[in-house]
């Protein structure tokens, strides 16, 4: 078996493969709940907790422990399925998936097979269009099912933290049974040459619905969304990858690559496999149905254990759970439940906000829409807040590896925080200088953004006679640089200005210091 | 009351101790001689907890000493059947992958016990995984028959009932997935009742068919059975397969034992071919007197029972297969290193411990059980077994528009020698030809002593079903089937087993 995290594969040019090659996808993404309790006991879910300080009978599957549903979990279930625009099962059952593996307790996973909760919804997501504008790419979505999450594995020694070839592996059951939702789609055709970019959009798509729902923390780093990418290729045909001619034709042998945890892998991850693929169907080769890992660092994938449809899980319904059997009016009641979608969310929001693409692509980027939502509501223009947000705060949440919601919520730093010191700004209280002090200040835990500017001292000097003082005293100090404005170079005033603010130490208006050296030297 | 404290019944025991007449520590010391005296020979316990008994007989002396309320049963001893999981006891299923396993919490049913003040003798033997109308397939040897030591007394079960047909506890624990509790009974002349599936947590009992298994009550008379039915009993959150409803009447209908009016229907499908004449003969006697105890009889045909077996053999499996798959040396139990592999994966070492680990029953049921579920196979096998499921509890709802309870007897014959049957699964397997019907269905079923066949001098067992969540119906049926045996016996057939203390092992 292959071990190596280095492929020696062969692939093919990207543009030459898709000219050959009409690709199909398939993509498997499993979203962790944010229940407080795991989806069958009732021990904690915390993220990094000790190893095994979260686990009890039925976790570990100890020897006559039963499973019971945790309603919560079936409770975000249904409200995904609904956001997906999926049916609704009004009667289902869980499945047992027979597999041996030591991360799994009882060596088979609770998860459903052929009655999951929700089936048959879409998702659309936003592509570029080529064109500069964005594009609506309609995502069919088979099934979102429930299911338990396996212990975690670490393999230690051996060359690849795989289990073949480790020296011996601890097993963390913290994450054996964190209720999950595996969503499924139909077959992804017609995206042809833009299907990385499609695979990206819709995971990205599906996070936002899941925060949007608040239902998972979906942070793809710490696993609590994970995605699972098939890929296969068929022969061209027909003009374009929608036109029927092309959609007619049967699907190729498909790979799955697993491991595939951030945005930007599952994009490079789908073609790098496209590219693969057409080098081996190229070549007169034949693809092998298999599981591949991806390796981020290196950016391919990896033949992992062989997969055929010979793997036989021995499903069969769970008899220690009822079925689970929700009312039509529960159903509708979580309905009213569902938050705006998130892209129709955004492009109210862009508007309102007079945001240009490219400030609201940022916006986004940062997880600072709510954030900047709750500030506007508090008054502050939608330019400042996306300023002040996007500038420090953001900075320092990076640095923290933080995400700027987690970091400033932490902080106790508030939209509230920066809808004041906006206010101080437009009241002529402080400059864009010392509004930038005043928010370090507050980062720094001095305090709310009034008492650090008190405490700090900080206030526009008002005293026209001071900042006129001020500038006479630098244009006098600065013969040769007062001689170039005079001789037209106005952009050299900004040398003056610093001199003008560090005489005043940083407390005049800039723009009036600029006014008045350039009132006096033409 | 009897002066021998292991004679007496749990409801004799009960009201001594509540009248303080005997201290719960003098009734379990009694029982921890009796189980040194003769359990070398009878072998119903796998292990004996007498400081943990006698620990818990104090602690509720001392409560009803404090002037405490304390439940009927407070101070009553009892066995448990080593598939319930007990805290700080050694639970082993019978099974050598299992030797040593100390659980860290308790069944819920034993959780009970324990809150009713029942101290815990100790863990009864069994087949291995509860798999076996025997004990033959312990993997600790099996349990012998008070009634004649070189006979098996029944299972999985056996070591419950012979814990109590020998007077070892006047009350045990037993678990049927396909008639554990009540062929047992039947072939050492002691009582005991499977519940309605649902109406005991299984929460805690180490699973083997977990749509089948359920805890149920094993006592020497019907209304011992009935008090300890009522503590094991009630909806448990931890299992949601448990019944929220309030438990059925037991005790108040094994008290009043009423048969009068009601109607009996006898399967016709039950008690044909195949059974021997001594065990039909005592049946037939028993329902005369339930004719003459006021009831009215009626036979019932049950057509597709007759499929009931193969069903049966491949629901359980299947679902064993995938119980099973947890013990795999990773996080309790035996290890075993592959011989000849140097650097062994985790998957060898579980095949070897696997290999090791499990007797020759339990592999073949697993590879029964994976074998009905396979892809390609599924539809054939476990999904026509689940049909003819439905069809078995659509019989038994006709049968139930006709009569209140039906009645049958609980195993084709009387207790066979040991190694009989071992070497012919079918024919172990058709001594719960009879019991498998009730499980499938989930309803309730009892089995109790009908006498001593005339060919071997052996017990034999009737058995009562009764529609799911009417287990009273067991009871009312029960205690007047029992009155009216025990007016014609002169006592309970218990009384004319043989006395083991330090007589040598009866031969053949």
């Amino acid at each position: 078996m292959t071990t190596t995290s280095t492929s020696t594969d062969e692939v093919m040019d990207y543009d030459e493969a898709i000219a050959r090659f009409d690709p199909v996808m398939g993509l498997e993404v499993h979203v962790e709940l944010n229940t407080a309790t795991k989806m069958f006991c009732g021990c904690a879910t915390a993220f990094g907790a000790p190893p095994n300080s979260q686990v009890c009978p039925v976790c570990l599957g100890l020897p006559g422990a039963l499973p019971v549903v945790n309603a919560t979990a079936v409770e975000s279930a249904i409200r995904i399925g609904l956001a997906l625009h999926c049916e609704i099962a009004p009667w289902c059952r869980f499945a047992r998936k027979n597999y041996f593996y030591p991360d799994m307790p009882k060596n088979f996973q609770t998860s459903q097979y052929d009655e999951p909760i929700s089936f048959d919804g879409w998702l659309d997501v936003e592509v570029e269009d080529g064109a500069g504008g964005t594009e609506i790419f309609r995502v069919e979505i088979e099934r979102a099912h429930m299911e338990e999450d396996t212990g975690k594995s670490l393999h230690i020694g051996g060359a690849t933290g795989r289990i073949q070839g480790a020296d011996y592996s601890l097993v963390d059951y913290n994450r054996a049974g964190i209720p999950l939702i595996e969503i499924v789609t139909k077959p992804i055709a017609g995206a042809g040459e833009r299907a990385p970019e499609v695979a990206r959009a819709y995971v990205s798509a599906l996070r936002d619905l899941m925060r949007a729902l608040d239902v998972s923390d979906v942070k793809m780093e710490q696993g609590s969304m994970r995605c699972d990418a098939n890929v296969s290729l068929r022969v061209r045909a027909g003009d374009g990858p929608t036109s029927a001619a092309q959609l007619d034709v049967p699907l190729g042998t498909r790979t799955e690559t697993k491991n595939v945890n951030s945005l930007r892998s599952v994009e490079r991850a789908v073609r790098y496999e496209i590219a693969r693929h057409a080098a081996v169907l190229a070549g007169g080769g034949s693809i092998l149905q298999e599981t591949r890992h991806w390796h981020e660092d290196t950016g391919v994938t990896t033949s992992g254990r062989e997969k055929s449809d010979a793997e036989d899980y021995r499903y069969f319904p769970e008899p220690d759970l009822v079925p689970v059997a929700p009312s039509r009016e529960r159903v509708e009641a979580l309905r009213q439940t569902l938050p705006e979608p998130p892209a129709e969310r955004r492009r109210r929001l862009q508007t309102d906000w007079g945001y240009s693409d490219l400030e609201m692509r940022d916006v986004v980027n940062a997880g600072a829409l709510e954030l900047i939502e709750q500030t506007v509501a508090l008054g502050a223009s939608a330019q400042a807040a996306r300023k002040w947000w996007l500038g420090e705060p953001s900075r320092r949440a990076n640095g923290a590896a933080q995400d700027l919601v987690a970091y400033a919520a932490q902080l106790g730093f508030a939209p509230a925080d920066v809808a004041a010191l906006e206010g101080m700004v437009v009241a002529g209280r402080l400059n864009d200088s010392m509004a930038r002090q005043v928010l370090d200040g507050v980062l720094d835990g001095e305090g709310h953004p009034v008492q650090v500017a008190d405490a700090r001292g900080l206030e526009l000097v008002q005293d026209d006679a001071a900042l006129e003082a001020a500038v006479e005293q630098v244009i006098a100090a600065n013969p040769d640089v007062a001689d170039k404005i005079r001789g037209g170079k106005a952009q050299a005033a900004g040398a003056l200005i610093g001199q003008v603010m560090k005489a005043t130490k940083g407390q005049a208006d800039a723009g009036k210091a600029r006014e008045l050296i350039l009132a006096k030297l033409q | 009351m009897n002066s021998d404290l292991t004679r007496a019944t749990a409801t004799e025991l009960a009201e001594a101790l509540a009248n303080k007449t005997v201290s719960s520590v003098e009734v379990t010391q009694a029982h921890l001689h009796r189980i040194a005296a003769v359990d070398e020979q009878v072998h119903a316990y796998l292990h004996v907890d007498a400081e943990g008994a006698l620990a818990a007989a104090r602690s509720v002396d001392d409560r009803r000493a404090a002037g405490e309320q304390l439940p009927t049963l407070a101070g009553v001893p009892i066995a448990v059947k080593d598939v319930l999981a007990t805290r700080g006891m050694p639970t082993t299923c019978g099974s050598r992958t299992l030797q040593g396993w100390v659980p860290p919490y308790d069944a819920t049913v034993v959780a009970r016990l324990r809150a009713e003040g029942l101290p815990l003798l100790g863990k009864t033997n069994m087949d291995e995984f509860a798999m076996g109308s025997s004990t033959e397939h312990s993997a600790y040897g099996p349990t012998r028959n008070p009634w004649d030591l070189e006979r098996i007394p029944g299972g999985s079960g056996g070591g419950s009932s012979a814990a109590v047909a020998s007077f070892q506890a006047p009350l045990a624990i037993g678990t049927d997935t396909g008639g554990s509790i009540r062929q047992p009974a039947a072939v050492t002349g002691s009582v005991g009742t499977k519940p309605t599936y649902g109406g005991v947590s299984r929460y805690g009992l180490v699973a083997l068919a977990s749509s089948l298994d359920q805890a149920g009550p094993c006592a020497r008379t019907v209304l011992d059975t009935a008090l300890l039915h009522a503590v094991m009993a009630g909806h448990d959150p931890m299992d949601s397969t448990s019944i929220d409803a309030p438990v059925p009447p037991v005790v108040e209908a094994a008290r009043a034992g009423q048969v009068r009016g009601m109607k009996v229907g006898v399967v016709r499908e039950l008690g044909g071919a195949g059974y021997q004449p001594g065990v039909r003969a005592r049946f037939d006697e028993a329902v005369q007197l339930l004719v003459q105890a006021g009831a009215e009889v009626l036979e019932v045909s049950c057509p597709s029972f007759d499929y009931a077996l193969a069903a049966y053999y491949l629901i359980l499996p299947s679902e064993a297969s995938s119980n099973l798959a947890k013990f795999d040396a990773m996080r309790y139990g035996l290890r075993v290193a592959p011989g000849g592999v140097d650097d062994p994966s985790a998957e060898q070492v579980m095949a070897a411990s696997r290999e090791a680990g499990f007797g020759p029953e339990v592999k073949r049921r697993i590879i029964l059980g994976t074998y009905a579920l396979s892809s390609g196979y599924y539809d054939a096998y476990y999904g026509s077994a689940q049909k003819v499921r439905t069809l078995i509890a659509q019989d038994f709802e006709r049968a139930f528009e006709q009569v209140d309870v039906l009645v049958s007897p609980t195993a084709p014959t009387t207790a066979f020698r040991f190694g009989d049957k071992l070497d012919d699964p079918m024919a172990m397997y058709l001594n719960d030809i009879a019991t498998i019907p009730a499980n499938l269905a989930g309803v309730p079923g009892m089995s109790l002593p009908s006498g001593l066949a005339d060919e071997d001098g052996l017990p034999a067992g009737i058995q009562i079903l009764a529609p799911a969540m009417r287990d009273e119906r067991l009871y009312s049926v029960g205690a007047a089937l029992e009155r009216a045996l025990v007016d014609r016996w002169g006592g309970l057939l218990l009384d004319r087993v043989p006395q083991l203390d330090g007589t040598a092992v009866k031969g053949a």
